[in-house]
């Protein structure tokens, strides 16, 4: 918070140091998406500089909204956001081969962003109503269940793997906070790695091509390890220093697929090397952190268990896109907030932040409101 | 157990404990992270830069000029003649394939081009050139060239095509050259430079044998391309290296001679220097023209070669087996003289020979004669009696010793070896008893018994020097040792006067050198190609060109101090004495006096109607009109 006379209280009131961060790793994502244009503004950069100012306005906006508020709106979100996914399977269209969007008039809409911090809000205020004494009962824990495992589903189908991911994360997340026993965590996982061979066995061929390759890249290399290949070819080519700005080769000279959307941490580790990607995760971690500290100091459970699951969003998209971009995980299709090319990603990291920096300025003014 | 009651204090602590350690999780999610992009960017960075320039850095092969291969005096074989050809870039094309029917017009390529550079157009990466056409004329190139401003992406440059002055004279020696297949493309890897237009490998012959010396290595244009195949710009050059040139034991104007000697006869022939074991001539004959592979060969061409019986697509020197017919008499005797055959003792040949219910013919009634009259007359009685008293297994090894059934080092991969049995090779390949009748069979080289001309020659060599001398064609290669056989001084001494005789006074005499003081010694041979019935002997002029024998001459010469060694070999001609010794003599001839062996050769060529090239365009004019083809259009010189 800054203080000083000449600048207006409301305004001197905005978490600046966060916004100056988000700010540098908007504008860093600008110059990389600039380079991986060919030394270009278009069709890229200029683009994502308007929709990144426009969520930032909105999630300035969002910060007046009180607890109260945020609360009101938990369950409706998630209920307007699950209709619209079940209405994705009915009016949506195939798009990459996945049907993600939903057409209204001119908006195109991805309801299952929306679903990650509205699963968040939902889980937290579920958790708030349950008595602290029933925590530990199965009626805490089912309710809990069917809210996830619907979306999850829905999202399953569409199909779209990574989001699938993240929801179930960022939902567990929430969970595994508000206390719920721990044989509830222990043992699906212990399940799940039974269950795992079942499910590969189950799944599309191009994510179970995907988790082939991902195990053993140098399989298909000019196949379907390609992408993995060459992000790895071209973040290993960077080294310490990079290669300079607008002198990535593997990004210009188009062998690094995807390289603006979800592999745009290689192009930017091309060019700035090691130092260019330990800032940036550096940087990420601030943002999470911050947001993990908006959690600790909050009063109210709705707050604590809310900030810590829209951080945990923050922090899911980040790990499980440079874990895929590096060759730790399997490549599911999660961008690169704030850096990778696409307004989704940009949106819903911002409602979070937008969220977070309404728990926050709760908690300075919270000694008036209660 | 009974459940604990959970207050909002529990819940609280429960919360801060389980923040921590998901704080943890992600401080380790963070620091992995780090951790593996530090491994990616520094413990690999070497790895990843390498394939990062190797995507980024593609090389445009330059091909290197072939290796030329010159005969013994520098003179050439095979060299590299500048011509002119037309590619298309297809990246740099503007208006697609639309410009391929200009181009067709203006080089008045037929449709199967047409169709095959729409394809290659299709299947090509960007900066890869495809090949129009090649051995354009300077007039079509001309035509492209002034219309190139027109022509986006289309390039006509100046290449080279491989050129042998000896036309089909060489056919057999050096094989041919032309663009690579699939199948060798697999072979080498994939090695880029075979796709290059106008890169033409060797096929057959010293040309595939020698490949390795004669490629040279490819230089390059150093590119930076995209991963859709684009060109960004060009960086430095890599030099390319020439192939080497080889050079050969080939007596080029002597091998060109005895080829055009041969006439229009099937066969070959083989000039060897006994002192070093080098081939100086090795013409096989008819041949095909190896020029007109590397200009690419017509399917009508290709045919006319495939269905003619004198098998021109045939090396005859390695590849063709013939029996030795009376050849192998010398060989035989100097067996004999080491079993203790005397050589004074006579046979009586009354031209039968009874064995068993078979008889065994001689093509004459020779009367008594001994060893030397068995040579120089070429007794066959003689050869059955005495090999057949001293028995196959002291005969065989003696015979191999004069290098026949041998295998020698030669850059060719068509080498046939041929057989002289033996007791143990026919139980061996045909699980029977070594019979009497084998002997006499193999006495005057028939039955099982199989040679080359090489090997002929070689023989020839051999029983000159009295010295192991193999045989040698790449001048680089050292001479091989010659260690003396083991026969007695004596028995060699006879054995060469009785080949001096067979031309002095005996089978050969008409073929003698007509040069004072220059005598030649040698062997005729008369090879049965099948078995002819008492009362057919001696009708080869008249039967069927396919069912006469063949007719073999190994000779060396000077009979006093030999340095040539001789081995001939003519498809179905004959009695050797008629035709191969002729040529043969010829042959010698040109090597002591070339004029004298021009005249001869001028008056054989106008006997046949013609020297060989204008022979060669009379069959081929024959040949598509009877096939129903148009003739050939005048070729310029």
């Amino acid at each position: 918070m800054i203080t000083s006379a000449i600048i207006p209280l409301p305004l001197a009131r905005l978490p600046w140091r966060l916004i100056f961060l988000v700010a540098a790793i908007a504008m860093f994502g600008l110059v990389v998406l600039y380079s991986a244009a060919g030394g270009s503004a278009q069709p890229w950069a200029v683009k994502q500089g308007i929709v990144f100012f426009l969520f930032l306005g909105v999630a300035i906006a969002m910060s007046w909204m009180s607890e109260a508020t945020i609360k009101s709106i938990a369950f409706p979100l998630y209920g307007a956001t699950l209709i619209m996914l079940i209405g994705v399977e009915g009016l949506g269209f195939v798009s990459k081969g996945a049907q993600r969007w939903l057409e209204l008039g001119p908006i195109r809409l991805q309801p299952s962003e929306f679903m990650k911090p509205a699963m968040v809000l939902t889980l937290a205020r579920f958790y708030e109503l349950v008595p602290a004494g029933e925590i530990r009962r199965w009626r805490a824990i089912w309710p809990a269940a069917v809210l996830l495992g619907v979306p999850a589903i829905l999202i399953l189908v569409q199909p779209d793997l990574g989001t699938c991911i993240m929801v179930l994360l960022c939902g567990i997340t929430v969970m595994f906070l508000a206390g719920l026993p721990l044989w509830i965590f222990v043992v699906p996982a212990a399940a799940g790695a039974v269950a795992a061979p079942i499910v590969y066995h189950m799944m599309h061929g191009y994510q179970r091509q995907r988790i082939d390759v991902f195990l053993d890249p140098e399989r298909d290399p000019l196949g379907a390890g390609y992408h993995i290949a060459q992000s790895k070819i071209a973040i290993g080519s960077g080294g310490i220093w990079g290669k300079g700005f607008l002198h990535g080769s593997q990004s210009h000279l188009d062998y690094l697929p995807e390289g603006h959307t979800d592999f745009v941490f290689a192009t930017m580790a091309e060019e700035w090397g090691l130092v260019g990607g330990v800032l940036l995760i550096l940087a990420f971690g601030s943002i999470i952190r911050w947001g993990m500290k908006v959690s600790a100091n909050s009063r109210t459970r709705f707050g604590q268990l809310a900030a810590a699951g829209l951080s945990a969003t923050i922090f899911f998209y980040v790990a499980i896109n440079l874990m895929m971009v590096m060759g730790l995980a399997p490549v599911v299709g999660v961008p690169l907030p704030l850096v990778s090319f696409g307004g989704s990603a940009v949106m819903t990291v911002m409602l979070c932040l937008g969220l977070l920096m309404a728990l926050e300025r709760q908690q300075r003014t919270g000694s008036k409101v209660t | 157990m009974k459940p604990i009651r959970i207050t909002s204090a529990h819940q609280s602590i429960t919360f801060s404990r389980r923040m921590l350690v998901l704080g943890g999780a992600q401080i380790g999610v963070g620091g992995l992270l780090i951790g593996r992009l530090g491994w990616l960017s520094i413990a690999e960075n070497e790895k990843y830069q390498l394939l990062s320039e190797s995507n980024r850095v593609q090389l445009i092969p330059v091909p290197p000029r072939r290796g030329w291969i010159i005969d013994r005096y520098g003179k050439p074989i095979a060299i590299n003649k500048a011509s002119f050809r037309v590619d298309i870039i297809p990246q740099q094309l503007e208006k697609g394939t639309d410009i391929v029917p200009q181009i067709a017009k203006l080089l008045e390529l037929d449709d199967d081009d047409v169709d095959r550079v729409r394809r290659e157009l299709e299947d090509s990466r960007g900066f890869q050139p495809v090949s129009v056409a090649d051995n354009v004329p300077y007039e079509q190139y001309a035509a492209i060239t002034v219309r190139l401003p027109d022509l986006p992406g289309v390039a006509a440059s100046q290449g080279f095509t491989r050129f042998y002055p000896g036309g089909s004279t060489v056919g057999q020696l050096v094989g041919y050259v032309s663009p690579a297949s699939a199948d060798e493309y697999e072979k080498e890897n994939k090695n880029p430079l075979l796709l290059v237009p106008g890169v033409k490998i060797g096929k057959e012959g010293l040309e595939k044998t020698l490949e390795s010396t004669l490629r040279g290595q490819p230089g390059g244009q150093r590119v930076e391309v995209t991963a859709r195949g684009k060109l960004v710009k060009e960086l430095e050059p890599k030099p390319d290296i020439s192939g080497g040139t080889v050079q050969l034991t080939i007596d080029s104007d002597l091998h060109q001679y005895a080829a055009r000697r041969i006439g229009d006869q099937s066969g070959s022939v083989v000039v060897m220097d006994v002192s070093t074991g080098d081939i100086l001539a090795m013409p096989s004959m008819p041949s095909f023209n190896p020029n007109n592979f590397s200009d690419g060969i017509s399917q009508a061409e290709w045919k006319m070669l495939s269905q003619n019986d004198h098998l021109p697509l045939v090396d005859k020197v390695l590849e063709s087996l013939y029996p030795s017919g009376s050849t192998i008499k010398p060989s035989m005797a100097m067996a004999l003289l080491n079993a203790g055959i005397d050589r004074k003792e006579r046979v009586n040949c009354t031209g039968s020979y009874p064995l068993g219910n078979h008889v065994f013919h001689c093509d004459k009634r020779h009367g008594l004669v001994d060893m030397n009259d068995a040579i120089v007359r070429s007794c066959d009685i003689y050869f059955y009696e005495m090999c057949r008293r001293v028995g196959a297994e002291k005969l065989a090894p003696m015979v191999r010793s004069m290098g026949f059934g041998e295998k020698f080092d030669l850059p060719f991969d068509n080498q046939r070896y041929g057989t002289i049995p033996d007791p143990q090779w026919m139980m061996r390949k045909y699980h029977r008893e070594w019979q009497t009748y084998d002997t006499i069979n193999m006495s005057i080289g028939q039955g099982m018994v199989l040679i080359n001309p090489l090997q002929l020659a070689t023989m020839a060599s051999r029983i000159s020097t009295g010295r192991r001398v193999v045989p040698r064609l790449l001048k680089s290669r050292l001479i091989a040792p010659q260690p003396p056989l083991a026969v007695d001084q004596d028995h060699l001494d006879f054995i060469r006067a009785a080949m001096a005789g067979v031309v002095d006074h005996g089978t050969a005499a008409a073929a003698k050198l007509p040069i004072p003081g220059i005598q030649m010694a040698g062997k005729t041979g008369t090879a049965q190609v099948h078995k002819l019935g008492a009362n057919e002997r001696g009708g080869h002029e008249n039967s069927v060109w396919k069912l006469r024998d063949h007719s073999l001459f190994a000779a060396f010469a000077p009979a006093d101090n030999p340095r040539y060694a001789v081995g001939a070999i003519l498809e179905h001609g004959g009695f050797g004495a008629q035709v191969a010794a002729p040529l043969v003599r010829d042959t010698l001839l040109f090597l002591f006096n070339k004029q004298m062996a021009l005249q001869n050769l001028s008056v054989f060529e106008q006997s046949l109607g013609g020297t060989l090239d204008e022979r060669i365009a009379r069959r081929t004019a024959a040949w598509r009109e009877a096939n129903g083809l148009p003739p050939l259009p005048a070729k310029q010189a």
